[in-house]
């Protein structure tokens, strides 16, 4: 079976649930393992990992949690596949540049995705929508405690898990959230958050786009140490942080309606305008867009519509997606075209935002 | 360039911040820059970070010099490839270069030892080979006091553990 067969469609993705997902849209826990007596995938030969990559990939295969599963070598997946998974975050940027000797195994429900040979010889991560940390954290740890039966992994008394960055040492644990964050950015507090958040420890960065660029105001949340902190302590620690983010975000979006409701209602009229209307439109400006639109849902601007329908506008208008649908290598100018194209049959039925309707969050003290 | 904080490896991040109206400038590796969170410049102050360098800064141009020959002998991984990528051969190379590794996991985590998540196998190692310590324990004050007997129901016990330890290895 191909990935494309596979994969969940973007509308069914875009229906799953979770506790806080107007504005956390998903968690992930990712944890790194690496094998003894064996170099890390980077400074290995071809050949050593083609022969891991055939020791670990059966070992994941067999897994109990991995029943129904989709697994391949990275150099039997085209560049459009390995790119879709890269826009589903089903795979890292850098996985998606790997070929002989890395490979992928991924569960039926996509809420396990484990990465062989990437930087370091396992990359296993659990994903859930909304907040829900904890439980992809009790995913991937029950996963890696199966593996590590079968598996020998490097690991010392003194260090933990050894990886091949030392950023990563220790539990090898990187837990991370990705925020959809328009009020804070809108109300431009969103600097402040950031260096408020950097200083506690954790990153924060753009999801998409380059630089200082935060696309779709969507942002993603980590922590930096893995050494030193158990992982429940590490959960903790990012899960205070992201409460305070969720509050945040929901007072910004009560003050924005309640003081300048005519800035908020401009920025979100004019977002459906052109989303419904446009007959060209960038990846970029279409991300942009969208954002302030899930913001209109949020408010109650559009009844009726549901928030699913703009995740799934947000995944299928990336440049791989579209180009899945339309077949072939599209132009961008051309790829613009049909992104509009879409977008404007999607939206046809959406009404015009009903600002009588705003319904502004609780504030919080 | 090495890098402004663990001035070990390749610097990849360069950065220009004006403070007060004089020009800040610092370069850092790419497990630095994460690791003070500055992969996103608008998230950080330049001048918290300059102020923050004292720790590591002094320590380690000195043995620079000589640790850059070392090489790892599991598998041949030298200090200067990790000067220039910032990443290890394999895991032993944390054993062969844990002198110039410690201050720069100082700066990067929380602490230096992990306390975390330890694999089953390890676990029953550790409480085996506690166990065998003991059995040889009781042996040496056994064949102190010469009870004879008591040391031969010992010795059996030891064999049994050092064969639990030996089967709970991993391979
Ligand atoms: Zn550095
Ligand atoms: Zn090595």
């Amino acid at each position: 079976m191909s990935i494309h067969d596979f994969l969940i469609s973007p509308a069914e993705a875009s229906k799953r649930t979770g506790p806080h997902d107007r504005i956390v849209m998903s968690s992930r826990v990712r944890l790194a393992r690496n094998l003894t007596g064996l170099a890390f995938p980077g400074w290995a030969k071809k050949t050593e990992r083609v022969k891991s990559l055939g020791v670990i990939r059966p070992a994941v295969e067999t897994l109990p949690q991995m029943a129904d599963h989709f697994a391949d070598a990275m150099d039997n997946l085209s560049q459009l596949e390995k790119q879709i998974l890269v826009e589903r975050h089903l795979i890292s940027r850098e996985h998606a540049a790997k070929s002989a000797g890395s490979g992928l195994v991924l569960n039926r429900e996509e809420t396990i995705s484990v990465m062989i040979n990437e930087e370091d010889h396992l990359r296993m991560q659990a994903l859930r929508p909304g907040l829900q940390l904890k439980h992809a954290w009790q995913a991937i740890d029950e996963v890696d405690s199966q593996l590590e039966k079968v598996l020998p992994y490097a690991y010392s008394q003194e260090l933990g898990y050894l990886t091949a960055c030392p950023t990563n040492l220790g539990t090898g644990i990187r837990v991370s959230a990705m925020l959809h964050l328009p009020g804070l950015v809108l109300s431009e507090q969103i600097n402040q958050i950031i260096t408020a958040v950097t200083k506690l420890g954790h990153a924060v960065r753009g999801l998409y786009g380059e630089g200082t660029e935060a696309l779709g105001n969507i942002f993603q949340v980590s922590n930096q140490m893995t050494l030193g902190e158990s992982e429940t302590d590490i959960l903790d620690r990012i899960n205070k942080v992201l409460q305070q983010i969720i509050e945040h975000e929901e007072n910004a979006r009560a003050t924005l309606v309640e003081k300048k409701p005519k800035v908020v209602f401009n920025h979100i009229g004019r977002a459906y305008g052109i989303l419904a209307n446009a007959h060209s439109i960038s990846s970029k400006e279409t991300m942009n867009l969208l954002s302030l639109m899930r913001l209109g849902i949020d408010l109650a601007l559009f009844p009726g519509i549901e928030r699913a329908l703009v995740d799934e506008l947000f995944l299928t208008t990336q440049p791989f997606h579209l180009q899945k649908l339309f077949g072939d290598k599209l132009a961008p100018e051309e790829r613009d075209l049909r992104r509009a194209d879409m977008l404007r049959e999607r939206l046809q039925d959406v009404k015009r935002p009903n600002y009588k309707n705003v319904v502004p969050p609780p504030m919080t003290e | 360039m090495l890098c402004d904080v663990c001035k070990q490896i390749e610097a990849k991040v360069h950065l220009t911040q004006i403070v007060e109206g004089v020009t800040k400038k610092i370069d850092l590796c790419e497990a630095c820059s994460k690791a003070k969170g500055v992969d996103d410049p608008t998230g950080f102050s330049l001048a918290d970070l300059l102020l923050g360098l004292g720790a590591a800064q002094d320590a380690t141009p000195a043995v620079a010099e000589e640790t850059s020959q070392v090489t790892c002998p599991q598998c041949g991984f030298s200090h200067a490839d990790f000067k220039k990528s910032g990443r290890l051969g394999c895991a032993a190379c944390y054993e062969t270069f844990a002198d110039s590794l410690g201050s720069l996991l100082k700066s990067m985590h929380k602490g230096t030892r992990h306390v975390g998540k330890v694999p089953q196998a390890q676990k029953q190692t550790r409480d085996y080979s506690a166990a065998l310590k003991a059995l040889h324990q009781k042996l040496d004050q056994a064949i102190a006091a010469e009870n004879f007997e008591q040391a031969a129901i010992l010795r059996d016990e030891i064999k049994v553990a050092k064969h639990k330890l030996s089967e709970n290895a991993p391979t």
